[in-house]
């Protein structure tokens, strides 16, 4: 049942300190989980020095310079840099977020940083998502129509297109899900906030013609209702989205419908 | 469900072979189709490949809505009409004018002829694209190099979801991918192409992050649509992921790449972190100022100003900063206005560079202008191929001999409608266009379930010594030291203006860096998310086409779009109208042919555009 304690094998330990580049000056330090599947040994938090004057400003670049210049092995996703492609998500100074939006001086020193919460890890900073994406295609992220497709665009007005906004800019990057208790102990069942809010995102489009179905879809005590209005996933989304209110457009949606 | 890694392959051959001592056990996957890349490109091909029945594997290093694609801004061109009158033939003019007459007129008649149909797609598929208020049609922007009445006056051809296009696009084609019930690999790092002795190619060799297993895809197609090498330099808007994966496995099997010394720098990388500022900026009004504030775009292009083609813009601002004009304390960036615009439309059209001039500049862009300065941003070269997809290659006399089995798409082809500077927004529509083409031609010449004839014995050999010789490398340089040697080099020698010294500096300097390969160090021997050996494959396929990159500007001796010679300053289109072909052997050597311009269009509703002046 309910398990108060990690169990020991997933303990973490006092990791190693890194020895500092001697010519720095201005260094700030990082805690940084790690965790090699392949050693058998416990996850452990090792600790990096970062030369302030060589390395960019944001948490990415201090993570991109520590590989570079101290540690190769230190392993996490990134791909764009700017905040649209989502791979960063991490956990930094006990928030979701994404890396390389995040400023090192926005977080307390020493700053430290784990892989998303409650997910299985695959390596170090690399959180295993394989349920959370399994979840965004069960809502069908597709227009489904059944009217004859119109040779050129179906129109839809300026104000029913802002209906979107807020929504359709989501990255998937699941800082939100993986920032929901409801989601920690029941993301087998339960949706979660990133799922919810792409629900909501088509039930939403003018053009779509499968509102029915899509909350039918999401009639269920788990799969929708698990969302116990923490709020935290608003909190977290580093797109300045909020998925809490979509999923109380839903919620609404489904009571509106039977009055 | 695109359940991440689902095998439906046959597993067999588990004994597998063996090096240094090591057992690499292989898993088999047989397929009649195989995708390399999940972005735009790649996506569309699965799709297609997928509704015409032929079983599809897309293999891709990074989930698919995280590939490059998602970072696109401003928009995907195709002459709609929405905004104004417009004409797919204007789109052709404008985009062989942008490409300085180096793009086979074939392929951009069947871009910009496919172009309406093809966004009418995305938005039947749900893409969601900004709205006019007038009728709820598609809301389209001014672009650069982008005209009606061919030149005379200004068209608003690009269509756009806000700043956001590429995102919105990819998202969708995911979608759509998923409504397939498409067979993705995900986190999968292609090593090898498998090519067989007749030089077909037969498929690919990859390596399963997830779990370190090696896996061997053979189909009766392999489509590369891997993207970019823009992380070859040093300061770039490209994703760290854009290491030209598929054309390093081109150059190893044997084959050319064309057009390489097109590389497009972007006129407006924030200062200094090189994030994108879309061009869709000087669209909705948006203007260049020196130090003296002036609009000095006036002077380089008196009609078009800031919305002239990438490489003049370019080309204007690294004039203006070198003759003392710059700003900032070094003088070594310009700025970008949007400041008088009304917030209101700041806010409507371009929210997410509002973030990003916040983030990475600490800008405001109701109040402040955004320092900027041109980066790199996207390679016209590439695989070649036709305007199905299909790779050719210079063989027996035949400048388009197609090589069996292998198809490239988007930034990692070379179709050659950008030839040697690519318009802003067309390269979405690069991306769909020629996706669809490709799973077209697919449908047409593969039957589903195909038999596949034997493989070659050491089908896997080569991949998996690549990799064994990586994951053990020992030398004394690590990864990340030789990648910026070859990032510094790239970038100071092979730039927005070149010479001819400067480009033979250049060759001898990123020829060490490639001899030095050898001397790599891997730190991490783990199988399992080794990144640090993902980072070393990826440097071995971006060395590879820095040096033909190099090698390629080396060579040609006229200035054409994005390559700017100082000491041939001039188009020379009796000696330079054709295509760079560049092969390179396993000791670095470059060998350089050409294949001409193709000068024929596919229908008699358009007739061949001659080259004249490029004036804008």
């Amino acid at each position: 049942m309910v398990e108060l304690t990690l169990p020991k094998n997933s303990k973490i330990t006092e990791g190693k300190t890194w020895p500092r580049t001697s010519h720095a000056t201005h260094v700030t330090e990082f805690k940084v989980y790690r965790w090699n599947p392949d050693d058998g040994q416990n996850p452990r938090v090792d600790t990096y020095n970062v030369d302030r004057a060589d390395c960019g400003p944001m948490v990415l670049d201090a993570l991109i310079w520590i590989k570079n210049n101290v540690d190769p092995t230190l392993t996490f996703r990134r791909s764009c840099r700017e905040g649209v492609c989502g791979s960063c998500a991490m956990n930094i100074d006990g928030t979701n977020t994404l890396a390389c939006t995040k400023a090192i001086d926005d977080n307390k020193a020493p700053v430290k940083i784990y892989p998303l919460p409650h997910q299985p890890v695959v390596k170090d900073l690399v959180p295993d998502l394989k349920n959370f994406y399994a979840q965004y295609s069960s809502i069908e992220p597709w227009l489904h129509t059944t009217t004859a497709t119109p040779e050129k665009e179906w129109k839809q007005s300026h104000e029913d297109r802002a209906k979107l906004d807020g929504m359709y800019e989501c990255i998937l990057c699941a800082c939100c899900s993986t920032s929901c208790p409801s989601y920690w102990w029941n993301s087998d069942r339960y949706l979660g906030p990133a799922a919810l809010l792409q629900a909501n995102r088509w039930v939403q489009d003018s053009r779509d013609e499968a509102t029915g179905e899509r909350l039918d879809n999401l009639e269920d005590p788990f799969r929708l209702y698990r969302c116990h209005t923490i709020m935290n996933c608003s909190k977290a989304c580093p797109k300045g989205l909020n998925p809490a209110k979509e999923i109380a457009t839903l919620k609404k949606a489904l009571v509106d419908r039977q009055l | 469900m695109a359940a991440n890694g689902k095998s439906n392959g046959k597993l067999n051959d588990l004994a597998g072979p063996s090096l240094g001592g090591k057992a690499y056990p292989i898993e088999d996957h047989h397929y009649d189709v195989i995708v390399v890349g999940a972005g735009g490109s790649g996506l569309r091909a699965v799709v297609g490949c997928s509704e015409a029945g032929l079983r599809t594997a897309c293999i891709t290093k990074v989930f698919p809505t995280r590939s490059h694609t998602v970072a696109a801004q401003g928009g995907i061109a195709a002459a709609l009409g929405n905004m104004g009158e417009d004409d797919w033939r204007w789109h052709m003019y404008d985009t062989v004018k942008g490409a300085d007459w180096l793009g086979d007129q074939d392929s951009i008649e069947y871009l910009c002829r496919n172009a309406p149909q093809d966004v009418y797609e995305l938005e039947h598929w749900g893409m969601p694209f900004s709205r006019r208020e007038e009728d709820g049609k598609i809301y389209q922007r001014p672009f650069g190099g982008m005209t009606t009445h061919y030149g005379k006056g200004t068209a608003q051809r690009t269509c756009a979801a806000a700043d956001r296009t590429g995102h919105a696009m990819l998202h969708t084609m995911y979608g759509q991918a998923l409504k397939h019930n498409a067979e993705f690999y995900i986190e999968y790092f292609a090593i090898d192409l498998i090519m067989d002795d007749t030089g077909r190619a037969r498929g690919v060799v990859a390596l399963n992050m997830d779990d370190g297993t090696i896996h061997r895809f053979t189909g009766n197609m392999v489509i590369l649509a891997t993207g970019g090498y823009g992380r070859a330099y040093f300061s770039c808007t490209s994703a760290h992921i854009c290491t030209g994966d598929g054309g390093g496995m081109v150059l190893r099997a044997g084959l050319p790449l064309q057009d390489m010394e097109f590389v497009q720098f972007h006129p407006t990388g924030i200062y200094p972190a090189g994030c994108l500022i879309t061009e869709g900026s000087r669209g909705e009004g948006g203007y260049l100022t020196n130090s003296e504030g002036e609009r000095f775009m006036e002077r380089y292009a008196p009609s078009a100003k800031d919305l002239a083609s990438r490489d003049v813009v370019s080309r204007a601002m690294t004039l203006e900063i070198r003759e003392g004009r710059g700003v900032g304390k070094d003088k070594d960036h310009l700025f970008l206005h949007l400041d008088h615009l009304d917030p209101k439309v700041l806010h409507e059209r371009l929210p997410g560079i509002s973030d990003t001039a916040r983030i990475f500049a600490g800008v405001d862009i109701t109040r402040e202008p955004i320092p900027v300065l041109p980066t790199v941003h996207y390679n016209m070269g590439g695989i070649a191929t036709n305007y199905h997809g299909e790779a050719v290659t210079k063989k027996d006399g035949n400048p388009d001999s197609v090589i069996p089995g292998l198809m490239a798409l988007g930034e990692a082809g070379c179709v050659s409608v950008h030839g040697a500077n690519r318009l802003g927004s067309n390269s979405l529509i690069d991306l769909v266009v020629f996706g669809r083409a490709a799973a077209m031609r697919c449908a047409e010449i593969l039957t589903p379930g195909e038999k596949q004839p034997p493989l070659p014995a050491d089908s896997a050999e080569k991949a998996l010594a690549r990799l064994d010789k990586f994951r053990n490398a020992s030398g004394s340089t690590p990864t990340a030291e030789l990648r910026l040697s070859m990032q510094r080099v790239m970038q100071s020698n092979c730039a927005v203006f070149r010479t001819g010294d400067v480009l033979d500096e250049g060759h001898k300097l990123i020829h060490d860096v490639y001899d030095n390969m050898p001397n790599v160090k891997v730190t991490d021997r783990s199988l399992i998310w080794n990144s640090d050996l993902i980072e070393t494959l990826e440097l071995d396929n971006l060395i590879a086409q820095a040096v033909v990159t190099m090698d390629s500007a080396k060579n040609r001796t006229e200035s054409r779009g994005g390559h700017a010679r100082e000491d041939y300053p001039e188009r020379d289109d009796v000696n330079w109208m054709k295509h760079t072909l560049a092969w390179m052997d396993d000791k670095g050597k470059v060998d350089i042919d050409y294949r001409p311009v193709h000068t024929n269009t596919l229908t008699n509703e358009v007739s061949y555009i001659e080259p004249k002046a490029r004036v804008y």
